[in-house]
Formats: structure tokens, sequence, C-alpha cells
């Protein structure tokens, strides 16, 4: 059921930078009192930082009057909704049928390897969270993952790990 | 070379091919040497495994040309504009010669995709130079009435295409008869089948064929709001669809007194999904938009008389949409002369899988499924034994390769036990185990069971314990049956579409697989050597270097070797993880 990932969430807590909940602001002012507005707001504040963080939330109690327990319950039903931060690069393994049968399970366990978390973890330096996905609709490029907007098809595990750690050199030679 | 024209695929797989780079490069050169050919963008054909895609047009005629990238660019501008020598082998399709591929896009009958791969999608202007709203302006110059406009929809047969195969007509006509202030006409756009991409592409192709089908939808039902559910994974849909209702409100197509009639007033919305596999079934559709969890409610009351907000409202499918426009122009005996005597026009099918030309295809009902699989798909990659093809996605079903004569036809579809569902269409080889493609689609409907109905929730999760433990080796006598019992509860038991049709992934791969379950549960082998648990690992002396790298990957320290020496792994200790055969760059570990 769609509540497994509540569990997921539940054991990467940590101790969290408190965020800027002025930015909400003219979030709150467009959507204020109009029908149907929990998605677009849930998913405006998830646009400003990147999660949903728990000030968030009651800031749009206070805000808005929506209920805490439904705006959890709704941020807990759709995939799309984060409670905790993530990394500045997102990878989206993509685990549609069409990459399914093209074996991206060993791709994915490479990945694993590589960056030393599980599924939906953020790595240590913050580089990186890895998130498997449905499907990305890019399906005659199976196996295929995306990382920010950029597409990568016709994977295997060296293939990705090496795309990874190119990553990780830019990374490290901008901040020196 | 001033009338020639170079046209870049510029769709979200043509982008993922890298086709961005392409189009920078050809206008590096334009503006670089002053050259004056026309360069445009479009969006995909469906021949996905040539991506990235250019077209040059020229005096001669129409050339496309595969797999380009920048080095290809540059040659392409050499040799073809500046020699007028179109380079031959890369070119994959032609108006003037027959190629190899020729066949994928001559096998076709395309009226939904009519234009995608025709016409730049950012630009209103195009679509409307190929009969672009002509058919909402052709009924309101003739003056049809909106019941006579359900009439033509109802004679041109086409049923809805998200799946479920509902007369479009009858839809529409239902809503037609309830009267309220408030009416929505919803384009279900929430694409969430793995292995289906139609929506994405028709979107992102003719954003504008689907705005028209839901305007004349909306004067048919008299809707005063449409609202378009789209997957927020599809960024490029979502521009491309912004870019268009913008274009529409513009030209007076949308917003108030539109087409310069007084007091219709009619607009269209986007609304993000927020990624939810359930939301496709229609009510939970709507208490999404409504902003809560979506989770389907009970029916009735149907949608066309209390749906969005409690207001009557109409739900069709993308494809469904850009059908109708057409059918409007050319009339619903051009679409019904097409299709078989039940399923009338055409299905757009996204082929994946073990095929060799993997992409969109568009065919007319009543095709074989042989035919799609090899005439259009060229067949199996690597030329290995066709196995199955996987329709319907997680609501359907696995039909045999001695099943492949089987006509694509609503009926014939579910008589074989899947269903033709939304149009993935997933091939598969010897090298697939249908125990885990099965046990692959229960653990996606497991995680997306909505939880309202206890068989729905807990039966998936319990038929998925069962379809592990069989492909992990610890598959008990009995347990075929447990499946099967389960599925017939979860199908009459759960309220909506998700949980009627989850057993049947299991369903089908038993009925026509049963050998392969057997083999799984009671000799504990896996005839496909795909569950890795079921396998035993091997060293081949011959192919061994003594490279000692399976050894260091070994978690369990069950490989024994020197350098230089033959490896040997304990069967004991193996944990049948697999690393030793996927590090060995030698092929020289043996699966069993």
């Amino acid at each position: 059921m769609r509540v497994a990932r509540l569990h997921k969430n539940g054991s990467s807590v940590k101790v969290l930078k408190p965020v800027d909940i002025s930015l909400m602001d003219p979030l709150i002012e467009k959507y204020k009192g109009k029908k149907g507005s929990l998605i677009p707001l849930l998913q405006g504040t998830q646009n400003l930082y990147g999660y949903i963080p728990r000030e968030a939330f009651q800031k749009l109690a206070s805000d808005t009057g929506l209920k805490i327990s439904e705006m959890y319950g709704v941020a807990t039903f759709y995939a799309q909704f984060r409670l905790s931060p993530v990394g500045k690069n997102i990878i989206r393994m993509c685990h549609g049928t069409a990459c399914h049968v093209q074996n991206v399970t060993a791709v994915t366990e490479d990945l694993i390897d590589e960056l030393k978390i599980k599924d939906g973890e953020t790595t240590e330096d913050g580089l990186f969270t890895l998130e498997t996905v449905a499907c990305l609709g890019c399906c005659s490029l199976a196996p295929v993952m995306m990382i920010g907007e950029e597409t990568h098809g016709k994977l295997d595990g060296k293939k990705a790990v090496k795309i990874i750690k190119d990553m990780r050199r830019k990374e490290v030679t901008s901040k020196n | 070379m001033e009338n020639t024209k170079i046209i870049v695929g510029l769709g979200s797989c043509g982008l993922a091919a890298g086709a961005g780079k392409v189009y920078d490069e050809f206008k590096r050169i334009k503006e670089a040497d002053n050259l004056v050919f026309e360069l445009k963008k479009t969006s995909c054909i469906g021949m996905c495994y040539n991506e990235p895609l250019v077209e040059v047009i020229d005096e001669t005629g129409s050339y496309l040309y595969g797999k380009v990238d920048v080095k290809m660019a540059d040659e392409i501008i050499d040799k073809h504009l500046n020699k007028f020598s179109p380079i031959k082998e890369f070119i994959v399709s032609s108006d003037q010669f027959e190629t190899k591929d020729g066949t994928f896009l001559n096998g076709q009958v395309r009226i939904a995709l009519r234009d995608c791969g025709y016409i730049d999608p950012e630009s209103i202007e195009e679509y409307e130079a190929r009969q672009g709203y002509e058919a909402i302006k052709k009924i309101l110059n003739e003056k049809i009435k909106d019941t006579d406009v359900i009439q033509i929809v109802m004679d041109s047969g086409l049923r809805g295409r998200g799946g479920a195969g509902f007369s479009t007509g009858m839809k529409w006509k239902f809503c037609n008869n309830y009267k309220a202030p408030n009416k929505y006409i919803i384009c279900n756009a929430d694409e969430g089948d793995p292995g289906a991409f139609m929506d994405r592409s028709l979107l992102e192709g003719d954003p504008h064929a689907v705005l028209e089908g839901m305007i004349i939808g909306a004067y048919a039902i008299g809707a005063t709001e449409g609202i378009i559910y789209c997957r927020a994974e599809y960024p490029l849909a979502i521009k491309r669809l912004n870019i268009a209702l913008d274009q529409a409100r513009k030209k007076g197509y949308l917003g108030e007194n539109i087409f310069g009639i007084e007091g219709w007033n009619f607009d269209i919305r986007i609304k993000e999904g927020a990624g939810a596999f359930v939301c496709g079934e229609e009510t939970a559709l709507m208490a999404s938009i409504e902003g809560e969890r979506g989770m389907p409610r009970k029916r009735p009351p149907f949608p066309a008389e209390s749906g969005l907000w409690k207001s009557p409202s109409n739900i069709n499918n993308v494809e469904s949409f850009s059908n109708i426009p057409w059918i409007i122009n050319n009339g619903p005996a051009a679409y019904a002369q097409y299709g078989t005597e039940k399923s009338k026009g055409t299905k757009v099918f996204a082929l994946t899988g073990k095929i060799k030309n993997g992409g969109l295809v568009e065919v007319p009902m009543g095709i074989s499924i042989k035919d799609i699989v090899y005439k259009l798909g060229g067949g199996i990659i690597d030329d290995k034994k066709f196995k199955a093809v996987q329709l319907g996605g997680p609501s359907g079903g696995c039909i045999p390769e001695y099943l492949s004569d089987t006509m694509i036809d609503y009926d014939s579809v579910v008589a074989t036990g899947a269903i033709m569902g939304s149009g993935g269409m997933v091939v598969m080889d010897e090298t697939t185990c249908m125990v885990d493609i099965a046990r692959f689609f229960l653990d996606f409907t497991q995680k997306e069971s909505c939880g309202k109905c206890t068989f729905c929730r807990i039966g998936t999760k319990r038929m998925l314990e069962i379809l592990t433990r069989i492909t992990e080796g610890e598959g008990k006598v009995g347990d075929i049956e447990m499946l099967e019992e389960l599925a017939s509860q979860i199908r009459d038991a759960s309220l909506c579409g998700l949980g009627n049709s989850a057993p049947n992934p299991v369903l089908t791969t038993i009925k026509y697989f049963r050998d392969e379950y057997e083999a799984h549960i009671r000799d504990k082998k896996c005839p496909a050597l795909c569950c890795k648990k079921l396998l035993t690992y091997t060293v081949i002396p011959d192919k061994c270097t003594g490279c000692v790298v399976c050894k260091r990957a070994c978690p369990a320290n069950a490989i024994d070797g020197d350098k230089k020496v033959v490896h040997f792994i304990h069967q004991e200790l193996c944990t049948k993880c697999g690393a030793c055969y996927s590090k060995c760059k030698f092929e020289a570990i043996q699966l069993n």
C-alpha cells in the first residue's frame, strides 16, 4: 500500500536546518481560499525547498485553515511529495516494464554499491539522492535513468557508475 | 538551398538520445556559414529506435536520417545540402527510394498521430495548416447540433482509448442528458502504465489536436470548464500544452465568447498529477483534482451525473480526444472503415521490450500481434525466440507466442485474459521469466493500491509474498492454487479497476506458462535463467584467466583461487548474488 513510503522517510530523519517559511507567502496568497488548492500548495512548497518541511505544514495550517492531518494524508499518498531534504542531484531510476525486462535491477544494484545508499536515501555528501520510479516513458531507450532534467538511456551497470563518477569528479574540481 | 528544410525531432526520447545537441549544431553551422536553409523543430514520429531523427526536405523529396549525432549533422550539411547528394546509408525512410526501415512507417494508419513528427508542436499555424481547428469551425458553420455531434462520434464506433473501451459517444450522451450550471470535461493524461508513452508523445507532438477534441466535447456535452490532468513526470508535455493553451486563447478559441459566439465561455486548465497510478481511475482522478487523496468512489452515481465537485463530468483519454477532430472532418464512415465489427478505427501502441524496432505505432484494429511484432517491429533483438507480449500493463496480461495470430480488438484481447489497456505492448523473449514478470506487476499494483478495499490492499501483498517466495526457490505445492484463489477474491471484492484487474498478470501467466511455475516450485529451476536465487554459478575452466576479480567481488568469500589459477566456486557458501557473473570480463562464469 502507498503508506509504505512513510517508513522509508522515517528512517533517514536527521537534524534539519531551519527554513525561511516567509518564502511561502506569495504562494499562499495565490491559492488561499480557492477550492482544490491543497495539492498545488504542497507542490509549490516542495518547489521552494525541495521537500515539505515540518514548519511549512504548520504555516499552511495557520494561514489557510487546512488541517495538518489532511495535508499529511495527501503528502504521504502521492509519490511526488518528500518529507525530508534531498541531495543536489536526484537520480531517478526507471523501473518500468521495458526497463525491467532489459535488466534495470542489475544497474540499480551497481549504483547502490557505488553510492552506498539504498533506494530513497541521500549520500552523506548530499550530492545524490537515489529514487526508483515507475516509468519515465522513454521505453525504447531502456534501461533509463534521469538525473535532474537529463535522461541517460541504454544503460548498463558500468555506464551508470561512470556517469555518477564523472559527475562527482566535476563537483570536486569545481569546488577546488 | 533556400527551399530546403531541416527538421529535428525534439520529443522526450529524441532529447534523451541527444537531439538537442544535434539541433544546436545545425543552428551553429547555419549561423556561422550564413546558410539559408530553414531549421525547424518537430516532435516524435514514433521511430524511437532510430532517435535522434532529422528530416531533410528539399526540391527532390523528403529524407529521414536516423541516429544522427553532431558529426553526422556536419556531414549532412556538407554532402546533402552543399553537394546535393543524400547520404543513403544514414537514411531510414524516404519518399524517393525504398529503405529497410520504410515498412515501420508504411505499415501504419496514422489518425491520432496524424501530425506527430510533421508539425512544430509549438506553432498553432502549422496545426491549422493541416486542417487544425477546422472540425470545430465546421460544426459551428454548418450549425450541427450537440446531439448530432454525439451521433457522429457514436457512428464512428470510437471506444475509449484509455483501456476500458467504453463507447465515447455513449459517454457523451449520458453527460449531455444532465443539466447543471457547471459541467466539466476532463482529459485523462495521467498515463501511469509502466511501459506506455502514447499519451506523452501525443501531447508533446500535437497538443492542439487534444485541445480541439476537448472543445468539440465541451460543445457536445455543454461543458463549462475543461481540465487536463497530466502527470507531473511529463514536463515537456506540460510546457507544450501551456504554449498551445496561450495560442488558442489569443486566437479566441478558448476563453470568453469563443469562436465569436456570444455567451459561449469555455477555457481549459492543466492540473498536474502528483504521482499515483490509481488516479487513472476516473473517480480517483476527480478526488485528486479536488485536492484529496486519490481514492476511488462508489459508482453510481456515475461521473456523468455527479462527478467533479458533484457536477456532471465527462472524462476521456488523450488519444480519444485527438481522434475526434479527424472523425468530424472526415466523417464517421471514414473512421469506421478501419477495424473489426466491434472495434473500429486505429489504436496507438508503445512497442517496447526485446523488440528490434521499438517505438510508437498506430495500427488499424484487427491487425494481428504477429504482424505488429514482425512487420512493424522487425522481430526480436538478436533473433532470439519470441515468447510473449504483455498488453495492458499492470491491469493486463501476457499473451503467448502461439496465440500471436490473435487480432487486436477489444474483445479478442479480453478473450485471452489480457486487456487492450492504454496501449503498452512489451515484447518478451526466451530470457524473460514469466513468474518474475508476474511478480514485477504485483509488486507495482501492491505499492499503488490506495488501501481502501481490504482485498486489494492485503490480498495483493499476500500474492506478492507467494510470488517472491516462488522466484526465490521457496515455492510450495499448493501455491499456484492459492494464487488463483486470492486472485478471484481480489477481483470480486475490489471497488475499482485497479483491484479488479490486478490479478490479471498472474492469472494469464499461470494459464499459459503453468509449466514455468511448476519448474520453479517443484524442480527449483528457472527455465529462463532469470531468477538469481535458482541459478547455480560455476567457473568455466577454459575461459577463466585467474584474474581474481570475481574472488574480490564475492561478498560471501565463496570463491577460491589465486592469480593465474583457475577459480572455483564453493556451492555451499554461494549466496547466489550474481556479483561474480556481472563482474567477470571473460564470460567465464556459467549459469545453470
